[in-house]
């Protein structure tokens, strides 16, 4: 078999170099300006290991405590920076161990190369030692996989698979190296990769489609963007922006296209879906047109489909064009790339401030405030809320940290008061929810952004999941902030437990081990507030730290998250108590 | 919507891979193939899968979407069988003596246009090729002899339309030679 790439023939003129396929692997990561990646070492891929060594000037590799952390690593790295984050591991167990992190990619739209070694050739298909079909196995999570069975073959499929997972939309890609491929030796010529005949990254711009998005939205009297993380990857924030203000259209986000727009924008009217904030829920079904922007209307964004937006007119600014109609029926479909289509609308749009139309939207922000944020901010006895401790790292980090999230009441929390000034701020699992995803993620967010302030906020549920990357924190010096939110349960199951299965509470309260010692154990400063008194100075302190920091908040054990689409009901079912 | 039998064409590059990951998609969304066949098609190094699926229009859409996501795809389509010129072989596997003792067998035979492919001593293979009701009106009829061995091949198909897949193919190699 080979491998099809436009240039193939074209490459020729490149003057070549005999390496081991080992080797290559390296070069080929140089070539696409790979400084860091992530990974831990096993027999099949210890060739590539041997010459990681020689290269340890040039290629930064992180011992990660596991290869879950490695994938979640190489996403926070990705997810901050834009760039191709990379993953490696041994075959067997080390290939299956990325399983999580490639899937919660996939579903995310993360660019991220796994390089997994293999056995050797000959023993293919014999279930030799920790031999695993992994290309078998991570086929449907992955954007594209292959296997590598002959050295010669390394430069043109890494070409072809940094190609594919950073452009369109992007995703995960696996490489299966084979033992004999790492030791074979090849004459090593390298080539990007800049079009494969079988894939169109982005669908072609269709101008009448974004004139008549333009006149719906023109017309409207009560339009409502939902924005998601396609603002993001299509790096087109700053003409999303223009479109917002120059349209004066309310935009709301989903979790993933948080930080797209900074949070304290006027025309910023939070989040939507099962957590979202009131206003934008509840006027979901009263917009007359809405603009989806970069988003897949999940069903955790729409709720029940059947009552989802039906009186509005449908545009939806989709790079893929697999979603469109997917979930929602789109009335005006706008395929491409959202910084391309955005430019074109942008020229099409008249000037208007629909000023109405976001008093409804503050009508419905002072009843949210009433019943459920001024309680959850303001408290002054009774123990302490999630919010209280997001509101306080808003204080002293003043919206210019990355905050990296794990899955539960804590993640919704955060992304409903965390503010962010500046894009590709907000790193959190969302379409796959993996818990354990926030400890490594941070590492590598901070790994990609040095300069800038990394917090993580974790659940003491998620942080048992990936707990030993403490060890990789520590090793790396990255001064990850740890804010563990210790609520002694596994608080959104058990809200769930509460509210839909009558208390009963089944195996969701957690005999938990003493997290500052173990901290402690990793030479990790640590600090811990168990009243509400001792909150400021904690964050503040941690705020001035310039090492990981590790610091316990003992939060409210029963807290619930609202408001609140319970599952199959409406958006505008949006409960607040 | 009512479900009917959508004929899904997919034009790929030659992959070992490619087959499990249409499969997947199938699979997934809990959608039984009533056929599927692979072979190369009419462009040189392109493969064609014919998968025929009894859904509704709208789903055949939404796959045919995520077909076409896959990176070695070139280009999917589905079509109905208004749109479409197909075909089925089917093979019967008859006893012998069965076949030269019952006159009824050789007038089945001539009155649907079948062709003995083989004949032994000991038995006879009768090939059918045409619609699956014309393969089935001829199964209904031979398996009271006792038929010893019946198969039937996925749907082979081609479309009144033009596909235009070397088109395609052009057009990308005009687009990236600068
Ligand atoms: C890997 C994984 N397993 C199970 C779940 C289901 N789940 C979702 S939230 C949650 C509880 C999280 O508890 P914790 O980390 O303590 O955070 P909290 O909700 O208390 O803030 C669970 C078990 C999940 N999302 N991911």
């Amino acid at each position: 078999m080979e491998v099809k790439t436009a240039n193939f023939e074209k490459k020729t003129i490149h003057s070549t170099t005999t390496v081991s396929g080992a080797e290559a692997v390296i070069k080929c990561l140089l070539e696409e300006g790979i400084d860091t990646i992530y990974g831990y070492p096993g027999g099949a891929i210890m060739p590539v290991y041997d010459e990681l060594y020689k290269y340890q000037d040039k290629l930064h590799h992180v011992l990660t405590r596991h290869e879950q952390g490695a994938t979640h690593a190489a996403q926070g790295y990705a997810r901050v920076t834009g760039k191709v984050g990379v993953a490696i591991a041994t075959s067997g167990p080390g290939a299956t161990n990325l399983i999580t992190g490639i899937a919660d990619a996939q579903i995310d739209s993360t660019p991220l190369i796994c390089i997994t070694g293999q056995v050797g050739s000959h023993l293919l298909g014999s279930d030799a030692f920790q031999e695993i079909d992994i290309v078998g196995i991570s086929t449907p999570i992955t954007k594209w996989n292959y296997q590598i069975t002959k050295a010669s073959e390394i430069p043109e499929v890494f070409a072809k698979a940094f190609y594919i997972a950073r452009s369109g939309r992007p995703g995960p890609v696996l490489i299966d190296i084979t033992k004999d491929a790492q030791f074979a030796s090849m004459d090593f010529s390298y080539k990007k990769c800049s079009g494969i005949r079988s894939y169109t990254p982005f669908p072609e711009v269709n101008l009448l489609a974004v004139q008549r998005a333009a006149e719906a939205m023109n017309q409207a009297k009560k339009p409502l963007i939902v924005f998601g993380q396609g603002v993001i990857l299509g790096e087109a924030e700053a003409l999303f922006k223009q479109v917002v203000e120059k349209s004066g259209i309310p935009a709301a986000w989903t979790i993933l296209g948080l930080s797209a727009l900074e949070t304290k924008h006027p025309l910023n009217v939070g989040m939507v879906g099962m957590h979202g904030n009131y206003g934008p829920n509840m006027l979901t079904n009263e917009c007359d047109v809405l603009i989806a922007i970069g988003m897949r209307f999940d069903d955790r964004v729409t709720g029940n489909l059947e009552q989802y937006a039906k009186q509005a007119t449908v545009i939806h600014f989709e790079i893929d064009p697999a979603e469109i109609n997917k979930n929602v029926k789109a009335d005006i479909p706008v395929l491409g790339n959202v910084k391309e289509t955005l430019q074109l609308l942008l020229e099409f749009l008249k000037p208007n401030e629909h000023t109405a139309w976001h008093q409804e939207f503050k009508d419905y922000y002072a009843k949210e405030y009433d019943k459920v944020i001024k309680h959850e901010l303001n408290a002054s006895e009774g123990e302490l809320k999630m919010a209280e401790v997001i509101d306080e790292i808003n204080t002293c980090f003043k919206g210019d940290a990355i905050i990296v999230s794990d899955v539960g009441q804590h993640q919704m929390v955060a992304c409903r008061y965390a503010k962010f000034n500046s894009s590709r701020s907000n790193v959190t699992s969302g379409g796959l929810g993996t818990m354990g995803f926030a400890l490594p993620a941070a590492l590598g967010a901070k790994m990609g952004c040095p300069d800038r302030e990394v917090v993580a906020i974790i659940g003491d549920g998620g942080y048992q999941m990936t707990i030993q990357e403490l060890g990789t924190i520590f090793q790396t010096k990255s001064a990850v902030k740890i804010v563990l939110l210790n609520n002694g349960f596994l608080g959104m199951v058990r809200q769930w437990q509460q509210m839909f299965f009558e208390r009963r509470y089944a195996s969701t309260e957690l005999v938990n081990p003493d997290f500052i010692t173990i901290a402690k154990g990793y030479h990790i400063k640590t600090n811990q507030v168990t009243e509400r008194s001792q909150l400021k100075d904690a964050v503040r302190d941690m705020f001035e730290a310039n090492e990981p920091y590790f610091l316990e908040v003992k939060v409210e054990k029963e807290e619930n998250v609202f408001p609140m689409i319970p599952t199959g009901a409406a958006v505008s079912e949006i409960r607040l108590e | 919507m009512e479900k009917k039998n959508f004929t899904v064409s997919v034009y790929t590059e030659n992959n070992i891979g490619l087959l499990s990951r249409i499969a997947a998609i199938f699979l997934k969304r809990h959608i039984n193939i009533e056929s599927i066949t692979a072979s190369k098609s009419e462009v040189n190094g392109v493969m064609r899968f014919i998968i025929v699926v009894n859904v509704t229009e709208e789903k055949v859409i939404k796959i045919v979407g995520q077909i076409e996501k896959q990176i070695e795809v070139i280009k999917a389509f589905y079509h109905t069988d208004e749109e479409l010129i197909y075909q089925e072989t089917a093979l019967y596997k008859i006893r012998s003596a069965d076949f030269v003792e019952d006159l009824n067998i050789q007038d089945f035979i001539k009155e649907t246009n079948a062709r003995i492919v083989t004949v032994t001593p000991k038995f006879f293979v009768i090939e059918k090729t045409g619609k699956r009701q014309e393969t089935e009106n001829l199964y209904e009829k031979l398996k009271p002899y006792g038929l010893m061995q019946f198969v039937r091949s996925g749907t082979i198909a081609v479309s009144k339309n033009e596909m235009q897949i070397s088109e395609i193919l052009e057009k990308f190699n005009t687009n990236t030679v600068s």
